[in-house]
């Protein structure tokens, strides 16, 4: 049985969304006041176990009062606060992020970017042909996982699951600036030659397939990956006692990438090297 | 934390420098040779991590002492510090003045940005270029504004070696010489310098010409000394002036000239007051910040002070960096003491016993100076246990800035001085409340620092009636571009832009002025009569910024100083948030594609850049994004470019 405690009760505190008058539990932001709420706020960069960054900017909301918009993902609900979440304004500068994005960042593996743009009627060629683009080759230096970089919007959700917030390895780092910024390891070494220790906690977290399995990563390029035709089977890892969950992902009888569910009081969505990549015994059928 | 380290071992150099500044490791943990006594007890924990805020003056020193950061440099100095390799080094990636590549130990800055750009920058450069081939032994980099703008068009020269010049105290001034200000502690264990005898130098070559610039570069240590500070202040001696009285009347380096010139008053008038009183004052003065937010002072303050969580801390703002700023440089250089003498009020009054001096890292002789004063404060009981017999201890220390823009924002700021990338913090929480290593601290710009002087030497009430009546007190600018006279003017707030600009003399047929530097606006001339006062510059839908004045001719075409701003931006932006990220490249692109162009073949562009801007703008974290189109705008609007 899975117990998952409750704490103390929190104050509920009232607010205006869209006009309507909406409880919050205190603490919670505005984000989860919109998704109580039942409104579809599109996000990139938050993450269900993870501490905001509020980097990508495409949650933004208008809030009476505040001169710029703000990041729902990661602004506090306040008593009295006025939000609105679909204002000309809020739309405006949500299409203008995903068109930056779209236009210098691969988001062909996105779960719902093509949606978001059809949505926002975002327009990423309007930058015209020679607009600078990310322009990084996957990097295929371990047999385990691959960093496509092209794919990178850089949300620090990697980074951060490998730091401080779950992993405490600190193998992977925000490097340069600007424009120029990317994921690395020290002096863009390659990973085995890293602090990284094949956690795969920076995939599990991974909002658009910048990271990914070898395996999902070899049959996409073979053409092969079927989402719709996997199976997922949520299962208890056998390595050791600690009684991690893990989903395995099959495909035509093949286990094809190895998750955990977040809201897993054990894991948090968080595996070892053994759990999240260790499953070739299960299918050794010789 | 388990830290995983690399092969890389450093050189002799490297690891001296590091230990000059961290002193020699105590054990194989801190990357000293094993012994049997490291099998016996571990050190880490809090205590090892707890010096993460060395890391940058540890990125100095190395880089200081080679010109550039080796992979076992950096190694070694995490392994000094317990900070993750991969950290570290996003840290060194973010930084202009640190190359993790081989460079040369030379290297000259050239400033490109907008005054030097309109005295010939782009010829002495390209022709700087030609001249230094690979071989000469000096890198050549484009710089953004140096904050030598009276002098354009202005390079700086810094050579990496063994150990610092003693302060540069040129203009044959008297004072004691303030030889162990410059020079980091330790016993200079220099061993096996692999035959290179260079001394480390920084010089200044402002105005400068092909020929200055490569002299200079190729023999720093022979460089003529800067003209002194004075030359930065057209009004220097005029009987009227409040912040820059002593600049030109008094010794920079000797503190009994500045007690006799009235230095140290306000302090005492503040020990007298009390800290409560102190921040009454301040608040009754009307003092607005001069840093370009124009937050007031005294309610800063009070936030501070009034915070339970302790300890609290003082940090001035000297990275100074907005294009066409050059006042915090000419108060620290002209008058050293009294940013000593403000800081300890600051801190009095807000209950801080820590302040930081977060200086730009582009300011040698500002650092020069800084240190000595607080040499100087430290020695004679002005900074310490007990300031003044008075019971309170304080005590500051100066990091230096590593060239980024981003770094003037207050909580980017705070992670620089931390350790970490300077990236803006998302606020709230502000400063006020979590800070400064997550503690209550107070933030201000040098000039507005300075200003605390005069409102308690004068009082609240005659301080606040200077000025207007929403922005009191006096105003330094930052005049340069086509002017007679350019440099650091004050005047009271009020004045208006042509009195300001009659004052500078203006030359040539003036095209346009720049208020508030890179992140402010654009007004035409027929606007001279816009009141220079925060209340004024909003009604004219402008900004007073930091008090940048630029004034063009028009001989340097209008598209290519847009250009330049948005290149500014693009190169300095953090590149934590998507709308200044990518907003700030596709601004240059869309400037770039209608440099020649007017009318309708730039109609679409101009569309594509409002909407941009107004993203970046209303979505950016930190005002550099939400700013980087401003000038632009202006520029569009205001004065009808690509029409």
């Amino acid at each position: 049985m899975t117990v998952t405690p409750l704490g103390i009760p929190r104050r509920l505190l009232e607010f205006t969304l869209d006009g309507e008058p909406v409880r919050a539990p205190e603490g919670s932001t505005i984000l989860d006041a919109c998704r109580a709420a039942g409104k579809d706020i599109p996000t990139l960069c938050e993450g269900d176990t993870l501490t905001p960054k509020n980097a990508c900017r495409v949650c933004v909301v208008e809030v009476e009062g505040s001169r710029t918009l703000v990041p729902a993902c990661s602004r506090k609900a306040e008593p009295g606060m006025e939000v609105r979440t679909g204002t000309e304004r809020a739309r405006h500068s949500r299409k203008v992020v995903l068109e930056l994005l779209a236009s210098s960042v691969d988001l062909s593996t996105t779960p719902r970017a093509t949606e978001w743009i059809e949505e926002y009627e975002a327009e990423p060629d309007r930058f015209g042909p020679d607009a600078a683009r990310l322009g990084e080759e996957p990097r295929i230096d371990n047999d385990l996982y691959v960093r496509d970089y092209d794919k990178c919007i850089l949300c620090y959700k990697c980074v951060d699951a490998c730091g401080d917030q779950w992993q405490n390895t600190f193998a992977i780092s925000v490097a340069g600036r600007g424009f120029d910024t990317r994921i690395a390891v020290e002096h863009d070494a390659p990973l085995t030659d890293s602090a990284c220790v094949y956690c795969g906690n920076c995939i599990e977290v991974c909002p658009t397939g910048a990271l990914s399995f070898k395996s999902e990563f070899d049959m996409r390029a073979a053409g092969t990956w079927d989402e719709s035709g996997q199976s997922e089977t949520t299962t208890v890892c056998a390595y050791c006692g600690v009684g991690c969950n893990l989903t395995l992902h099959v495909q035509d009888n093949e286990i094809v990438k190895v998750t955990s569910p977040h809201d897993n009081p054990v894991t948090h969505g968080n595996l070892c090297i053994k759990g999240r990549f260790g499953y070739q015994h299960v299918q050794n059928r010789d | 934390m388990d830290l995983h380290f690399g092969d890389s071992k450093p050189t002799d150099e490297e690891r001296a420098a590091v230990d000059a500044l961290l002193g020699p490791p105590e054990s194989s943990w801190e990357g000293a040779d094993r012994s049997d006594a490291d099998l016996r007890w571990a050190r880490g924990g809090r205590e090892a991590r707890d010096r993460r805020d060395l890391l940058l003056p540890g990125l100095h020193a190395v880089n200081d002492r080679v010109g550039w950061i080796s992979e076992g440099a950096l190694d070694y100095l995490c392994r000094r510090l317990t900070v993750p390799p991969a950290e570290a080094y996003g840290v060194a990636t973010f930084y202009a003045m640190f190359s993790l590549r081989p460079r040369p130990a030379t290297v000259l800055h050239v400033c490109t940005d907008l005054a030097c750009t309109a005295a010939g920058a782009s010829e002495l450069c390209a022709d700087v270029e030609t001249r230094l081939a690979p071989e000469s032994g000096v890198h050549v980099e484009r710089s953004p504004c140096l904050g030598l703008c009276e002098r354009a068009p202005a390079a700086l020269v810094i050579r990496a070696g063994e150990t610092a010049r003693p302060a540069i105290e040129d203009e044959a001034l008297s004072g004691p010489k303030g030889g162990s200000g410059g020079t980091a502690p330790g016993d200079g264990n220099g061993k096996g310098r692999r035959g290179r005898e260079t001394m480390r130098c920084t010089a200044v070559c402002a105005p400068a010409t092909p020929d200055t610039a490569i002299q200079t570069a190729t023999a720093p240590e022979t460089a003529p000394p800067e003209p002194p500070p004075t030359t930065a202040v057209p009004q220097a001696g005029h009987p009227a002036l409040t912040l820059l009285h002593r600049i030109g009347t008094t010794d920079p380096t000797d503190l009994d000239d500045y007690r006799a010139n009235g230095g140290y008053t306000a302090l005492r008038r503040a020990f007298a007051l009390g800290p409560a009183a102190v921040i009454r004052e301040v608040t009754d003065s009307g003092l607005l910040g001069r840093g370009g937010a124009a937050f007031p002072t005294g309610r800063k303050w009070q936030a501070t002070a009034s915070q339970p969580d302790h300890p609290h801390y003082l940090v001035c703002n000297a990275d100074e960096s907005e294009p066409g700023t050059f006042k915090d440089r000419v108060l620290m250089e002209g008058d050293p003491f009294a940013l000593v003498e403000a800081m300890t009020i600051a801190a009095y009054a807000t209950g801080a016993h820590k302040g930081y001096l977060y200086l730009r890292g582009e300011y040698p002789r500002a650092t020069a100076r800084m240190e000595h004063a607080i040499t100087q404060a430290r020695a004679r009981g002005l900074l310490g246990d007990d300031i003044l017999g008075q019971g309170y201890a304080f005590d500051m220390e100066i990091r230096r800035g590593a060239g980024a823009y981003i770094c003037g924002e207050e909580t980017a700021l705070f992670n620089s001085i931390e350790g970490y990338r300077g990236e803006p913090r998302t606020k709230p929480p502000f400063p006020v409340e979590k800070g400064l290593f997550g503690k209550p601290t107070a933030e201000n710009n040098v000039e507005t620092l300075i200003n605390v002087l005069p409102v308690l030497t004068m009082g609240a009430q005659a301080y606040a009636a200077i000025g207007t009546e929403r922005s009191t007190g006096p105003k330094l600018f930052c005049v340069s571009g086509s002017v007679a006279r350019p440099g650091v003017y004050e005047l009271p707030f009020g004045a208006t832009l042509g009195e300001l600009l009659h004052l500078a003399g203006v030359h040539g047929k003036l095209r346009a002025v720049l208020l508030g530097g890179a992140a402010g606006g654009f007004v035409r001339p027929d606007e001279l009569d816009i009141p220079l006062t925060f209340e004024g510059t909003r009604a004219a839908g402008t900004t007073l910024g930091s008090g940048v004045v630029m004034a063009f001719d028009d001989t340097v075409p209008l598209p290519r100083l847009l250009l330049r701003i948005a290149r500014f931006f693009r190169d300095e932006s953090c590149g934590q948030c998507v709308p200044c990220r990518v907003g700030t490249v596709r601004q240059e692109e869309a400037l770039h594609r209608i440099v020649d162009r007017t009318g309708a073949g730039a109609a679409t562009d101009i569309t594509l850049l409002r909407e941009v801007g107004r993203a970046m703008r209303d979505a950016s974290i930190c005002g550099l994004g939400q700013t980087a189109w401003n000038a632009v705008e202006s520029a569009i609007d205001r004065l009808g470019a690509y029409e």
